[in-house]
């Protein structure tokens, strides 16, 4: 029987005094689309930065399509990964930011050559080539050659998920990727969102976008002060939430 | 640009709309082109006074401009300024990876040099190492604490005037380049190591291939200063007979008593060289602007014609 794509147990972080993640249990099947809402402060990016291990926590497991993150365990105890075996898990890890986060000194077409090269190792013009179809891809082929200083944020978006796309990942993680656009820019981000939810890819998206929930999500997680209030299919959550928190949230973003 | 600009709807209540009563008129600066002459007036004069001056013996300056023992005194001051550089700013970025590290040691000992060579003045520092033999008179290689050698130097046959400078020149070059690399690490947004480690790339290809090639956007300008200074401070080595450009001038006035004409002759080289290294920090800066594009600081030919141009109208 083959694992979940991720599977966390009793998940806690905190930052100094304060408890941001409270024991988290999360199972996601293949090839799922699950959206983590909540409000502010509720540990939805956090989450998030523990399953690639941008965040140590302080106790539980994330296991990855079977594979323990970011430690190694024997005879009942954990221990840190070497730095190698770290990078090769999140490698096949794929993240989108908020804020982008595209390497500001490189072109679109260089910011997706970026990790085939310095990781992967793929030849310049082999890595040329697919960064070349990765950006038609999320239609912009045509800008290849821009900065992402001379892109729109919707555009630049876009690359920064062909970068992602660009390590093969079994598994993106988008965090908040429509939060800080426009408005009318949401949408192309969304649209490459959806294409790529129907090839199959396994997603978790954390979002305040409740429509892309609804149309693209099969799952959707209602997080508060570090917990899971209520899970479920997205339709069902948001036509008849069960616990009063979600209820007075869902009451604000609707 | 002085100039308002008003949408057509806001030509105001009575503003009649034939062309003519639209047009924008400057006003005159007379301060500015009283200001422009006089500035003019005084250059002139002062070039005068220098031109015609019988005691700065321009026939002396000619003379010795291009004097072999001076061309062999501005090549030393050339190496000593590149070679000094060079391991200053490989001491600079070594140094400020210490100061980032996580590591409490690195951090203390780069502390500490940062400390002890930019607290004492350079020209200590120089006679310090010049004289290093008083201290340590033979340097070798062996077991560290007193343990046995496996070859030993006479510190005076290996300290010579050159490599003394080099050191002192040098070292104290690697606290202050440290300090501007610091701030360049400084000024990459974090979140840019974050995207390249979620990609797997490891820390030392973070640093390399994400984080200091933003960082010398920052790093460059004043590297630059660094560069144009050290320039003229190798000059301080004459102290300890570094043979570099100011040395040999003054052996040589000190000879045929030409004091004023051999210092024109010194400064005349070091206003060469600055202006040199200067138009290479324009390309630098150019170079590793790439992807700022608002920052980018024009093209050199604007460049100069800004400062030349003794007024200009509305810019």
């Amino acid at each position: 029987m083959t694992p979940p794509m991720v599977q966390c147990r009793s998940l806690r972080k905190s930052f100094g005094r304060l408890e941001v993640l409270r024991g988290i249990d999360l199972t996601i099947e293949r090839g799922r689309v699950v959206c983590v809402v909540g409000p502010s402060g509720s540990g939805k990016s956090t989450l998030l930065r523990c399953l690639n291990h941008l965040e140590e926590p302080q106790a539980g497991r994330v296991y990855v399509d079977g594979e323990l993150i970011g430690y190694s365990e024997r005879g009942g105890r954990l221990r840190p990964l070497p730095d190698a075996r770290l990078r090769r898990q999140r490698e096949s890890i794929g993240m989108v930011f908020q804020r982008f986060h595209l390497f500001p000194h490189r072109t679109a077409l260089e910011n997706v050559m970026e990790g085939l090269i310095a990781v992967k190792g793929v030849p310049t013009g082999d890595a040329r080539q697919r960064a070349a179809d990765l950006l038609d891809r999320v239609g912009l082929a045509d800008r290849a050659h821009h900065y992402p200083a001379q892109l729109s944020g919707g555009q630049q978006q876009r690359v920064a998920i062909a970068r992602s796309l660009a390590m093969s990942p079994k598994l993106m993680l988008f965090d908040e990727p429509t939060s800080a656009l426009d408005p009318e820019l949401v949408g192309e981000v969304l649209d490459v969102m959806k294409d790529l939810a129907a090839s199959g890819m396994t997603m978790i998206v954390v979002t305040h976008e409740m429509g892309f929930a609804r149309e693209v999500g099969d799952h959707l997680v209602f997080m508060d002060e570090g917990v899971i209030v209520e899970q479920g299919p997205p339709r069902e959550i948001l036509a008849a939430p069960q616990h009063d928190r979600t209820r007075a949230f869902l009451s604000k973003v609707l | 640009m002085e100039e308002t600009v008003a949408g057509p709807g806001e030509a105001g209540p009575a503003g009649p709309e034939t062309p003519e009563a639209n047009r924008i008129s400057h006003p005159l600066r007379p301060g500015r082109w009283l200001a422009a002459g006089a500035t003019a007036l005084i250059l002139a004069w002062l070039a005068w006074t220098i031109a015609i001056n019988p005691n700065l013996h321009w026939d002396i300056v000619v003379k010795y401009q291009l004097d072999r023992v001076i061309l062999d005194g501005l090549w030393v001051t050339i190496q000593l300024t590149v070679a000094s550089m060079a391991i200053g700013v490989t001491l600079g970025v070594i140094v400020a990876l210490m100061q980032v590290s996580d590591s409490r040691i690195l951090r203390a000992g780069a502390m500490a040099y940062v400390w002890f060579f930019r607290g004492t003045p350079l020209l200590v520092q120089l006679i310090f190492w010049f004289n290093i033999a008083l201290i340590f008179p033979e340097v070798g290689l062996g077991v560290p604490f007193g343990g046995p050698k496996l070859v030993t130097w006479e510190t005076n046959t290996l300290v010579t005037g050159f490599v003394a400078a080099l050191l002192g020149l040098s070292i104290n070059e690697g606290a202050y380049m440290s300090e501007i690399v610091r701030a360049g690490l400084r000024a990459v947004d974090p979140g840019q190591q974050e995207a390249a480690a979620a990609l797997g790339m490891s820390r030392m290809k973070i640093m390399k291939r994400v984080v200091l090639p933003q960082a010398m956007r920052i790093i460059v300008p004043p590297t630059g200063n660094q560069f144009i200074s050290m320039l003229k401070t190798t000059s301080l080595v004459s102290v300890i007979a570094g043979a570099d450009l100011l040395t040999v001038a003054q052996r040589l006035y000190l000879t045929n008593f030409e004091v004023i004409a051999l210092l024109i002759v010194a400064s005349i080289w070091y206003l060469v060289l600055t202006t040199v290294a200067s138009i290479g920090q324009y390309f630098l800066e150019r170079r590793f602007s790439r992807g700022f594009g608002a920052t980018t600081p024009g093209t050199l030919r604007g460049r100069i014609a800004r400062n030349l141009r003794l007024t200009g109208s509305a810019r």
